[in-house]
């Protein structure tokens, strides 16, 4: 499960450039900022590497671990 | 067990120093004061504390707001050049409360001036040489003594109050050797923790109106914000609104002055019958007690109100030796600074008159009985 | 305890301050997060952490963050981190500095601090402009890159931030950027673990003035021209300078522990006093 913060993002799309498996995809959704939120479009192909959390600029994403 | 000892102004400051707790230094080579960075490189490390000799001086008072902050008491000693460098990161020690203390040997100026002469012309870049308002606390020694006694009473006021705290010698004071007595023990202010509350959001400048509050160390676990930006009572940042930056600025500023009575020192000799009376600090003084005797012995009555505390400035005991004197008069090394303070509160009530030198060398006694006879006419 | 449905970093940050000041797309936010995974990577305690910043948008980053942190005046806080260090040399003290900050205003305090090898990590977010002022060219601004103060592109040389400071004298020093944020946290967990001056350069994107004043206009465009333009130090070593004109090589510049300040300092008054170190004797009555 993928969570993005609408709060937070600030809609700069760098998850939607970083993603190598491309899961993420720009909505027509917009934030009480006016920001269009991208959302995880393709989330079957996540692999869980973290990598969107961590480039995310503004702490706004959520990738759910497989918890043992 | 009191110990005597003859030795320079500077290592009086440095012993008074270690004498309040004082366990880092950082400074800069400068003349007329790098004999007390010399003494506290030879001294910290016996008593647990660091020496750091930094790049310049605005890192020095950098070094010691940090020092600070890491839970030691800091200070460092400057001259000339070194205290105009300084002043931005003063104006931080201002606004982030954060005691530290400066010393400034003053020396003859302006730029690099006068380095092995000495002056009083530092005393409004003291006042008002960082930009903003701010009240500072300074003191000025007159003698090898009292360069060790307002050192420790600097450190003491910057506790209690949580400011820089200025100590304004100069290089007569600096430099001359007389006899220091040092104290069996030494009265120190010594910092306390803030309290946590049990459920309470913690505040670390949520403060009365005219006052501070206690401060932490850095890894106390208060994870305190600590910024040079206009802040609120949680230490964040609140840049555009007018009401919290009043209400900042006025308490930092009424913290001082509502405490004018505790901070304030002078010495009063011979004033109640005076008609005119000599208003000084720091080394001129050492010329006033013998124009006073001569005058006396002339039949003239002279007394001396010495400032302990040129900032704050002591109105009230300025304003009552103006009220039963005629005339005031001023001698400082510089061309009418302190005056100006002198005038504003007790123009009206006495005649005020300067007796302003520069050029490096201390006012004669002659001098100084000179302008009493011309005013005794 | 429940897992929080959040990014993982934002737990270390003071919830009530967020969103953050910064721009969308600035790299100082992935700067932040980076840092957080760095540290994760090490056995330091976050709690442990203090954080110094000077002026300019990165020094905002400690304030966010969810420990003692001193926010002091533009150029000066390697100055203000050495006080805090050497008074406490237990504390793990970072700083959070941009291009503007130290190697201008601030240059003298960073050579000086790669000099005694003072046990800092530093954290500088290189982004070649004042974006806090709007824009202006840094000490860092590549010479034909327009600012607003360079209207007809810079005619000025910039630093070589990752050499400088090897060259001072630190003992650990990575440049990397936004682009490369697992090889970034590698980085900073080193720099954290290294008992002396660590310099990590971080070359970011400011899209709102540099992106806009030099043909980048979106945070993408940015964060794309950083990653095609990145030269591995490896192979960078391999190639003539007119092939590295206008690259940014990535990797580490210099893994060198020796001699730190803070230790000797230790050392000095054990050896002179008998006795530790004083630390927080402020709160203390003299004996």
């Amino acid at each position: 499960m993928i969570i993005i913060d609408s709060k937070l993002c600030k809609g700069c799309d760098i998850c939607i450039a970083t993603c190598p498996k491309k899961v993420y995809s720009k909505s027509d959704k917009v934030n009480t900022k006016n920001v269009y939120l991208p959302f995880p479009e393709h989330e079957e192909g996540c692999t869980k590497c973290g990598l969107c959390e961590l480039s995310c600029p503004d702490q706004a994403i959520y990738v759910e671990k497989e918890v043992e | 067990m009191v110990e005597e000892r003859f030795v320079q102004g500077n290592e009086a400051c440095a012993l008074g120093a270690i004498a309040a707790n004082c366990r880092f230094f950082a400074g800069y080579p400068i003349t007329p004061s790098t004999e007390i960075a010399e003494q506290m490189s030879i001294l910290l490390p016996k008593y647990g504390g660091s020496f750091v000799q930094m790049e310049d001086e605005i890192a020095s008072v950098g070094a010691i707001v940090g020092a600070s902050w890491s839970g030691l008491k800091s200070m460092t000693a400057t001259s000339g050049p070194g205290i105009s460098l300084m002043q931005e990161n003063i104006g931080y020690g201002f606004i982030t409360e954060t005691p530290i203390v400066i010393i400034n040997v003053q020396r003859g100026s302006p730029s690099t001036g006068q380095p092995t002469m000495s002056a009083q012309a530092d005393m409004m870049q003291a006042r008002w040489g960082s930009h903003g308002d701010y009240e500072p606390i300074a003191l000025s020694p007159s003698s090898v003594q009292e360069f060790f006694d307002f050192t420790v009473k600097a450190f003491n006021l910057a506790e209690e109050y949580r400011v820089p705290v200025v100590v304004l010698a100069d290089e007569v004071v600096g430099h001359m050797r007389e006899k220091l007595i040092i104290p069996d023990k030494v009265d120190i202010v010594t910092r306390t923790r803030p309290e946590l509350k049990e459920g309470e959001q913690y505040l670390p400048f949520d403060a009365p109106e005219d006052g501070t509050t206690p401060m932490p160390a850095f890894g106390d676990g208060f994870n305190i914000h600590v910024t040079g930006l206009t802040h609120d009572e949680r230490g964040y940042p609140d840049t555009n609104s007018p009401e919290a930056h009043t209400k900042l600025v006025e308490r930092l500023c009424n913290k001082v002055l509502k405490n004018r009575e505790n901070i304030c020192s002078v010495k009063k000799e011979l004033c109640d019958d005076a008609d005119i009376v000599i208003v000084s600090y720091g080394s001129p003084y050492r010329s006033v007690g013998a124009a006073i005797k001569q005058a006396r012995e002339e039949g003239i009555k002279v007394g001396s109100l010495k400032i302990d505390t040129p900032w704050p400035f002591p109105e009230e005991e300025v304003l009552k030796v103006a009220e039963t004197a005629d005339h005031i008069i001023v001698p400082e090394m510089n061309l009418g600074q302190m005056v100006h303070e002198v005038e504003r509160v007790a123009g009206d009530k006495a005649e005020v008159h300067l007796i302003g030198k520069i050029g490096g060398v201390l006012h004669k006694p002659e001098e100084i009985l000179a302008k009493i006879k011309e005013i005794n006419g | 305890m429940v897992e929080q449905k959040e990014s993982p970093y934002k737990k270390y940050l003071r919830p009530e301050r967020l969103p953050h000041i910064f721009c969308p797309g600035c790299g100082n936010g992935t700067v932040m997060s980076t840092f957080f995974k760095g540290l994760e990577g090490t056995d330091i305690d976050f709690e442990n952490i203090a954080m110094v910043s000077g002026i300019g948008c990165s020094s905002r980053i400690p304030g966010y963050v969810k420990c003692d942190s001193l926010h002091t005046t533009h150029g000066r806080a390697l100055s203000f981190a050495t006080g805090l260090k050497v008074g406490n040399p237990d504390l793990d003290v970072v700083v959070f500095t941009g291009d503007g900050d130290c190697a201008s205003i601030g240059g003298n305090h960073l050579i000086h601090a790669a000099r005694r090898n003072i046990n800092l990590t530093v954290i500088c977010i290189n982004n070649n402009i004042y974006g806090m002022t709007g824009g202006q060219i840094s000490p860092t601004s590549p010479k034909g890159s327009f600012g607003t103060t360079a209207p007809y592109g810079s005619r000025d040389m910039p630093f070589d931030l990752a050499e400088l400071v090897s060259a001072a004298g630190a003992s650990y020093v990575a440049r990397w950027t936004t682009a490369h944020p697992m090889q970034l946290s590698k980085a900073i967990q080193k720099g954290l673990e290294n008992e002396g001056f660590s310099f990590i350069e971080v070359v970011s994107q400011c899209p709102t003035y540099f992106g806009r004043k030099n043909k980048m206009k979106t945070p993408l465009a940015m964060h794309q021209w950083i990653k095609e333009n990145s030269i591995n130090k490896r192979r960078a070593e391999k190639m003539e300078a007119e092939e590295l004109a206008g690259k940014i090589i990535v990797g580490e510049f210099t893994n060198n522990p020796h001699d730190e300040l803070c230790a000797n300092l230790k050392k000095l008054v054990e050896e002179t006093s008998g006795k530790p170190l004083s630390v927080k004797s402020a709160f203390e009555e003299l004996d």
